[in-house]
C-alpha cells in the first residue's frame, strides 16, 4: 500500500519485450528487473545509464506505456496509492494529460510544425477539461513567463519552426505543466541542444520545478546534468540498479565501481606538448561559402598544425567548425584562401588532389553506422585502403588487417563480421583502423565521440591518444565537447559564427582574460559537482548586472 | 532458410518453378508439335487433347507448353535489357549528377510522356519485325522505368558517409557505382525486376494480340488469345486457356516479388540482407 508521502511507488517493475532475430527464433529478453523506488512531492530523481540501460523505458511506465511491443511484465506503480497498470484504458488516459506528463529529448520532432505553440500547450489540459481555454491560456503564459521565454504574451502565437531549439524545450516544459500534474518524466530535455542553451533550459526547468513543487523524473546520460537538477539520482545497468542515493553521496562518494567510472569519466591527462616543427598543415585566411548561397559559412579562418599534435576546433552547432573539415578534405571550395600541407598548396577541389595528398590526409565520422558500407565486411572496409593506396594482396594484406585490427584492440575474428555486428564503440574502432591503413599524417575527427556513451567514448580517445604517440600522426578534432577538448588537445581554436575567435596553446586559450564568447562557452559546461548550477547563474547574473 | 520463406512465396516459387520446367522441357514434354494440325477446330477436352484444339484443329497443350518458352524467353530478355541499361545509367546520373543527369532524366521524362503501347505499336510497324527488335524495343521503353527507381534509390545512398569516405579515398566512378551504392541497393532493384518481367509478359502478349509481337504460326499466350477469340462466341473455353496462363504467372511471380522486397529494403545490411 502506498503511503501519504511518497506519492510516487515503482514497486519491483518488470519490462520485457520479444526480439526477432534474423537468424534465430524470436524469444523474450528483459529490459528492466526488479526496479523500486519512492518519489515525494517536489523531489526531482535523476535517472543514469548508457543507452540500452532501460532508463527511458522505466520513465515511460510510470505513465503506464510501452513504446515500440515493450510490455511491462510484473512490477506495481502507484501513483496516489492507485495502481495505474491495472487501471482501465480510460483512466490512463486522463492519468496521462492531467497527472502524469511527458518531456521529450527532441522537441522539434513532438511538437505538429502546422498547428501554434499555444494550441499544442494546452490541448492535452483542454481535452481532459482540467480548466477552461481562457485559464489555462493565462496559465501557459505565466509559465512562458516563468520559464524565461521572450515576450511569453505572444510567444505562444508562433508556429513552432518560428523559434529556436532552447525555446521549443522550454515551451515543451510549459506544456508539462500546464495541466499541473503531480509528475514529469524528462527524458533527456537538454541532451540536443547546445552546451551555452543547455544552462538556460536546464535552470529554466529546475526553476519551474521548484515553483509548482511537482515531482519529476530527470533522465540523462550526463551525470553532470543529473547533478545540477535531481536530489536523489538512480544509476542504472543493463536494466538493473546500480546503485541508488543521494545526489551528494553519488557524486562525491560513489560505492560501486559502475558508478566510479561514470563520475570519473574524462579524466584522462594529457600534458599538451609543443613542438618549433614546421606547421604540417597550414589554413590560411579561409573564406567559404555553400554553392548556391552568398552567407559565408567561414571568414578569414586560419589555423596550423604540427606534426604529431593535436588541434581542437570547439563551437556550437552552426559556427562552421564542420565546414571547416570539408574545406580542408576538399570536399568544399572555398572562394578565398589557400590550404598548405606539407609545404604543398593543395587543391582546391577533391578532383585536382594526388593519391598522396589524399592519402596522408583522412577522416573519421560522427555517425560511425553509416560511415561504413553495411554490405562489406570488417576485412573489406580495412583492406580496400591497403590495395588502393599500396597495392597489398593476399596474405599480405591479411597480416597487415589483423595488425590493425590489433592496434584498435580488437580480435583477429572482427575480420570476418559486418558493421551490423558490431557495438557503437567498435565501428567507431574500426572506422579509425581504416583511417590508419592509409598511414595517414592527419586525421580529421568529426565528432567522433558524440554519438557514444560516456564510457565508451573515453576509450575511444585513449585510443586516439595511444596511436597518436605511436604513430606520430596530427589531429584535426573538431567538436562541440569542452571535456573532450580538455582530454587530447594540444591547441585550441574556439570558432564562433564562422570565425575563429579565440586560437592558440591549450593552456593559453584555457585560462583567463577570456574574450565574451569563450568565457560564455566555458562557463556553461556542467561540472560534475552538485550546487554547480547556482554558482553558474549567479555569476552570470552578476555579470549581466555589471555591464 | 527454407523455413524461413510463408507460404504465399512458396507458392509463387512452385508454379513459377513449373511453368520454366515447361518452357524449357518443351519438346519433350509437349505431346504434338506446335504447328502440327491434329484434329478438329476447336474440339473439346479430351484424353486425347488434353485442353483440346485451337481454331486450326493444332492441339492446344502443345501450344501452350512451346507458347511459354516464346513468352518467357522473350519476357526475360526485354527484363534483362531494361534491367542493366535502366539500372547502371540510373546509378550513374546519381553519382555523375549536373548536366549528366539532367539530360538523361529529361529523355527519360520525354520517353515516359508518351503512352508505351502506342510508342511501341508505332516503332514496329515501322522496323522490321524480327526477335531482336522486339526485345530491344520492349527492353529500352521499359528501362525508363528502372532508371527512375534506380536513381532514386541511388541519390539517397550517394550521399551517407561511406560514400563520402570512398570519394575522400579518390576512388574512381566505377569502384562507387558497383561497390558501395549497387550492394545497397540492390534489394529494391530485385524485387522490381520480378514486377518488370511481369510487366513484360503482359506487354509481349498485348502486342501479340494487337498483331505486332510474336508472328504465326508460332505461338505464344497473347497471340492465342487473339487466334480464339472467336470461339468465345460459340462458348469454346480455348481462348480462356492462354489468358489464364498470363495471370497465373504474374499472380506467382508477384508473390515471389513481394516477399524479397518484404525481406530487405533496409540499409541495415549484414549477413540477413545478401
Amino acid at each position: 500500500m502506498a503511503t501519504d508521502a511518497a506519492f510516487l511507488e515503482v514497486r519491483n517493475l518488470q519490462i520485457g519485450a520479444t526480439v526477432y532475430p534474423p537468424d534465430a527464433k524470436p524469444h523474450d529478453i528483459r529490459i528492466v528487473e526488479g526496479v523500486s523506488f519512492d518519489l515525494q512531492k517536489g523531489r526531482v530523481l535523476g535517472l543514469i545509464g548508457e543507452s540500452g540501460a532501460g532508463k527511458s523505458t522505466i520513465g515511460l511506465a510510470t505513465l503506464a506505456y510501452g513504446r515500440g511491443g515493450v510490455q511491462i511484465t510484473g512490477g506495481e506503480i502507484f501513483l496516489h496509492g492507485e495502481d495505474i497498470l491495472s487501471a482501465g484504458k480510460k483512466s490512463v488516459r486522463t492519468t496521462r494529460g492531467s497527472k502524469v506528463c511527458y518531456v521529450a529529448q527532441s522537441a522539434a520532432a513532438a511538437f505538429n510544425p502546422a498547428h501554434r505553440l499555444i494550441d499544442q500547450v494546452i490541448e492535452a489540459s483542454l481535452e481532459n477539461k482540467v480548466a477552461s481555454k481562457s485559464v489555462l491560456t493565462q496559465r501557459a503564459i505565466t509559465l512562458f513567463e516563468s520559464l524565461g521565454l521572450p515576450d511569453p504574451q505572444h510567444i505562444g502565437s508562433r508556429y513552432p519552426h518560428q523559434v529556436s531549439g532552447g525555446q521549443l524545450q522550454r515551451v515543451m516544459t510549459a506544456m508539462a505543466l500546464c495541466s499541473q500534474p503531480d509528475l514529469i518524466v524528462f527524458d533527456e530535455p537538454t541532451t540536443a541542444l547546445d552546451v551555452t542553451t543547455q544552462i538556460d533550459v536546464l535552470a529554466a526547468i529546475r526553476h519551474a520545478i521548484q515553483k509548482t513543487g511537482v515531482a519529476a523524473l530527470y533522465i540523462s546520460h550526463d551525470l553532470a546534468v543529473v547533478a545540477q537538477i535531481a536530489d536523489e539520482m538512480m544509476v542504472l545497468r543493463h536494466g538493473k540498479v546500480v546503485e541508488h542515493g543521494d545526489s551528494r553521496q553519488i557524486i562525491e562518494s560513489p560505492r560501486q565501481e559502475y558508478t566510479q567510472a561514470l563520475v570519473n569519466v574524462r579524466a584522462i591527462d594529457h600534458p599538451p606538448s609543443t613542438t618549433d616543427a614546421a606547421p604540417l598543415l597550414k589554413v590560411g585566411n579561409i573564406t567559404a561559402s555553400y554553392p548556391g548561397s552568398d552567407v559565408a559559412v567561414l571568414r578569414d579562418v586560419s589555423v596550423q598544425i604540427q606534426p604529431g599534435q593535436t588541434l581542437a576546433v570547439v563551437g556550437e552547432s552552426g559556427s562552421g567548425k564542420s565546414t571547416l573539415a570539408r574545406v580542408i578534405t576538399g570536399l568544399l571550395s572555398p572562394s578565398e584562401g589557400v590550404v598548405t600541407f606539407d609545404d604543398r598548396v593543395l587543391s582546391k577541389s577533391l578532383g585536382g588532389r594526388s593519391r598522396d595528398d589524399l592519402r596522408e590526409l583522412q577522416m573519421i565520422y560522427q555517425m560511425a553506422d553509416v560511415a561504413m558500407n553495411p554490405r562489406q565486411t570488417v576485412a573489406t572496409i580495412i583492406g580496400r585502403p591497403l590495395s588502393f593506396y599500396f597495392g597489398l594482396r593476399g596474405k599480405q594484406k591479411r597480416q597487415r588487417i589483423a595488425q590493425l585490427l590489433e592496434s584498435i584492440e580488437l580480435g583477429p575474428e572482427y575480420a570476418d563480421r559486418y558493421p551490423a555486428e558490431l557495438s557503437g564503440g567498435q565501428k567507431q574502432r574500426v572506422c579509425i583502423a581504416r583511417a590508419l591503413a592509409a598511414k595517414p599524417r592527419l586525421i580529421i575527427c568529426d565528432e567522433v565521440t558524440s554519438a557514444l556513451d560516456p564510457l565508451i567514448a573515453d576509450g575511444i580517445l585513449k585510443l586516439l591518444l595511444n596511436l597518436q604517440q605511436r604513430e606520430q600522426v596530427a589531429y584535426l578534432f573538431v567538436t562541440h565537447d569542452i571535456a573532450t577538448v580538455k582530454a587530447i588537445a594540444d591547441s585550441i581554436a574556439v570558432m564562433y559564427q564562422g570565425q575563429v575567435v579565440r586560437y592558440g596553446a591549450k593552456a593559453e586559450v584555457l585560462t583567463p582574460p577570456f574574450d565574451d564568447y569563450t568565457d560564455l562557452l566555458l562557463s556553461s559546461v556542467p561540472e560534475m559537482e552538485v550546487g554547480w548550477l547556482d554558482g553558474a547563474i549567479a555569476g552570470r547574473r552578476m555579470e549581466s548586472a555589471g555591464h | 532458410m527454407l523455413r524461413r520463406i510463408p507460404l504465399s512465396a512458396l507458392i509463387g516459387l512452385f508454379v513459377t518453378g513449373l511453368f520454366l520446367v515447361a518452357a524449357i522441357f518443351a519438346p519433350w514434354l509437349a505431346p504434338y508439335g506446335l504447328t502440327e494440325t491434329v484434329g478438329d477446330v476447336w474440339e473439346p477436352m479430351s484424353s486425347t487433347y488434353l485442353l483440346g484444339t485451337d481454331n486450326l484443329g493444332r492441339d492446344l497443350l502443345s501450344r501452350m507448353i512451346y507458347g511459354a518458352r516464346t513468352t518467357i524467353f522473350i519476357a526475360a530478355m526485354a527484363t534483362a535489357l531494361s534491367f542493366t541499361l535502366g539500372a547502371i545509367l540510373g546509378l550513374l546520373a546519381a553519382v555523375v549528377g549536373g548536366w549528366f543527369d539532367q539530360l538523361l532524366s529529361r529523355f527519360v521524362d520525354l520517353l515516359m510522356s508518351i503512352p508505351t503501347l502506342i510508342f511501341a505499336l508505332v516503332v514496329l510497324s515501322v522496323l522490321p519485325g524480327n526477335l531482336i527488335t522486339l526485345i530491344l524495343v520492349m527492353g529500352i521503353l521499359d528501362s525508363t522505368r528502372v532508371y527512375r527507381l534506380a536513381r532514386s534509390v541511388a541519390v539517397d545512398i550517394n550521399v551517407m558517409d561511406f560514400v563520402e569516405a570512398a570519394r575522400l579515398r579518390g576512388e574512381g566512378r566505377g569502384w562507387i557505382v558497383f561497390r558501395e551504392i549497387l550492394p545497397n541497393a540492390l534489394s529494391p532493384l530485385v524485387a522490381e525486376l520480378g514486377l518488370r518481367f511481369i510487366f513484360q509478359v503482359l506487354f509481349l502478349s498485348a502486342l501479340s494480340f494487337l498483331g505486332l509481337g510474336i508472328q504465326p504460326p508460332d505461338a505464344d499466350w497473347g497471340g492465342m488469345v487473339k487466334e480464339n477469340k472467336d470461339g468465345i462466341i460459340f462458348g469454346i473455353p480455348a481462348a480462356l486457356i492462354p489468358a489464364a496462363a498470363i495471370s497465373i504467372l504474374a499472380i506467382s511471380v508477384n508473390l515471389i516479388a513481394d516477399w524479397i522486397l518484404n525481406r530487405t529494403t533496409d540499409l541495415k545490411g549484414g549477413r540477413g540482407g545478401n
